[in-house]
């Protein structure tokens, strides 16, 4: 099987939000407060983040001058990035998160108990806890539709197809070609983010950006957690020796029993 | 390269309070084991009472830290999906996930700390179950019980920092020294609350609670070096401690946890007389920095 992911090019994001609605339609998703509306107040997003109810977010940028003579909306449909190199598959001590035969990463709602490592691990921010299931919750890439040879929700709902869905070899190829047309028209800030394997392997969800990426929310350099491991530990084992030998001074070497 | 760290892009995991707990008493529970063990194996025979100390509170400390991990879950009743796959209960073991490896070494640490429990119950004990009494040292199955157990114990205190470490928080993935200062404080706060627990106890005697008041000196002049080592290595992130969270790391735990209590602890080695209230205050506050110093770390990250 191929790997599958998303392409979403921005720039012809309109910010409709039929993703967002698409998505928590078909994964029959709940809404927050009981459906009482609740408003962000500084921005036409009120949804502001992605979590365990929203898995698929569209960012509002606002790039104004101070007196709003002139400035411009960055639109931007977020989702978990499906990585190459998973962080939070990586760190998940159940076993819950697994990767499919789509190259996607999915947590299994019925494995998970909610101890939330993945939440930390994940350099993006997209994963949080559903408060129905009290387990860990993200995009699947619509495995159940992907399974019956669908199209994911999201994709299928957008109207300017800002997000794309494909194998990630054609995506690629598509991305490529979109970014040389923008910088043809003079538009010579576009770039791909996570195209290419040099970020975690490989973003599955990548996307094409008009700015720097923390402009958008998106760390310009995630990591894998592991990354930390070997030398937090060496480091611990190096003070696990020193407090050892302070034990032995400490408890051995004194006078006769007083 | 950005200057925006890239660890500010993540989402807090929610560990709040029980898990400040669980870090607080995990560390406790592992760092009195090792102690109780060190003293068994490697200390003068009349220290054996204090070491006897450490094994009775490090078994039901560590059944408090489980139920509090498991009261934390957002599924409580799977707890076990830690240790066994749930679709075919092959056991579930990742050695690069500091939570997995935890999950298997609390368990392997409750294990042998309720053999230790159970030799020292069995010691005061006249009937045929003081034969349990041979799971302490000096004899062999002693030595290896406390050996292993001395040795998870150890690692039950520090892997909580690296468990921390090994995310993509702010402060937490920022710095790979927070084990170290986990094991330094995890062996400081068991020797404070060994030696205020053990104050009063039949069979201490004096010199041991020195013993164990020197030991926790070196443990807190350690401490205060990697706090500084953890400072210097966060770099532009130790921004983040310009607030009450700074505020409270240095009053809360250098001030109150570490200083007060070196001055107390030399104050009491001075004056015989008044050694034991003074003694006894500086533990108190040993344990009290030892905790600020878990809610500093875990909540200040929680709320970035």
């Amino acid at each position: 099987m191929d790997p599958m992911g998303f392409f979403t090019d921005t720039t012809v994001c309109i910010g409709c939000k039929a993703c967002e609605v698409a998505c928590k339609e078909w994964n029959q998703l709940p809404a927050v407060n009981g459906g009482v509306n609740t408003l962000s107040g500084d921005s036409y997003d009120n949804t502001r983040r992605l979590d365990g109810l929203h898995w698929r977010h569209v960012k509002f940028v606002e790039q104004f001058t101070p007196d709003r003579s002139q400035g411009r909306w960055l639109l931007m449909s977020d989702v978990c990035k499906h990585c190459v190199q998973a962080g939070c598959l990586e760190v998940c001590p159940t076993g819950a998160i697994i990767r499919t035969e789509f190259d996607t990463v999915v947590i299994q709602s019925d494995v998970c108990n909610g101890c939330r490592d993945c939440i930390g691990a994940c350099p993006f921010g997209v994963i949080d806890i559903n408060p129905v299931s009290g387990t860990a919750q993200k995009c699947t890439l619509c495995y159940d539709r992907l399974q019956a040879g669908m199209e994911p929700a999201c994709s299928k709902a957008c109207p300017t197809d800002s997000i794309q869905f494909g194998t990630i070899a054609d995506l690629r190829e598509r991305a490529e070609a979109r970014v040389r047309q923008l910088h043809g028209q003079g538009e010579s800030r576009a770039h791909l983010y996570g195209a290419d394997d040099r970020m975690l392997g490989g973003l599955n969800s990548f996307f094409l950006l008009v700015d720097r990426p923390e402009v958008y929310g998106l760390p310009p350099d995630p990591k894998m957690p592991s990354r930390n491991l070997a030398p937090s530990s060496w480091v611990s084992v190096l003070g696990g020796v020193l407090i050892g030998l302070a034990g032995l001074v400490s408890f051995r070497r004194r006078g006769s029993r007083p | 390269m950005s200057e925006v760290p890239s660890t500010l892009f993540s989402e807090a995991p929610h560990w709040r309070w029980l898990i400040v707990f669980y870090f607080f008493l995990g560390g406790i529970a592992g760092g009195a084991y090792f102690i109780a063990a060190l003293i068994d194996l490697l200390g003068r025979p009349w220290d054996r009472p204090l070491a006897r100390l450490g094994y009775l509170i490090a078994f039901p400390l560590t059944i408090v830290c489980g139920i509090l991990l498991v009261v934390d879950l957002g599924r409580p009743l799977r707890f076990w999906h830690m240790l066994l796959e749930s679709q075919t209960l092959q056991p579930m073991l990742k050695w690069w996930s500091p939570m997995s490896v935890g999950a298997w070494a609390l368990l392997a640490f409750g294990f042998f700390a309720f053999l230790s429990f159970l030799a020292v119950l069995a010691e005061s004990d006249r009937s045929r179950w003081r034969r349990l009494g041979a799971l302490r040292p000096p004899g062999i199955l002693g030595t290896v019980v406390a050996v292993i157990g001395g040795l998870i114990g150890f690692f039950i205190a520090g892997y909580t920092g690296v468990l921390l470490a090994v995310t993509n928080r702010p402060i937490w993935a920022d710095t790979n020294l927070l084990g170290l200062l986990f094991l330094i404080s995890s062996a400081s706060t068991a020797a404070a609350a060994l030696a205020l627990l053990g104050r009063r106890r039949a069979g201490t005697t004096a010199e041991g609670l020195h013993a164990l008041e020197r030991f926790d000196s070196w443990m807190l002049i350690f401490e205060f070096f990697a706090l500084v080592a953890l400072v210097v290595s966060l770099g532009s992130l130790a921004r983040l401690w310009l607030s009450s969270w700074g505020a409270l790391l240095v009053l809360g735990v250098v001030v109150t946890g570490i200083v007060v209590p070196l001055v107390l602890y030399r104050a009491a080695d001075r004056r015989a007389r008044l050694g034991g209230l003074v003694g006894a205050a500086a533990a108190v506050l040993v344990l009290i920095g030892g905790f600020l110093l878990r809610v500093v770390i875990i909540l200040s990250s929680e709320s970035v």
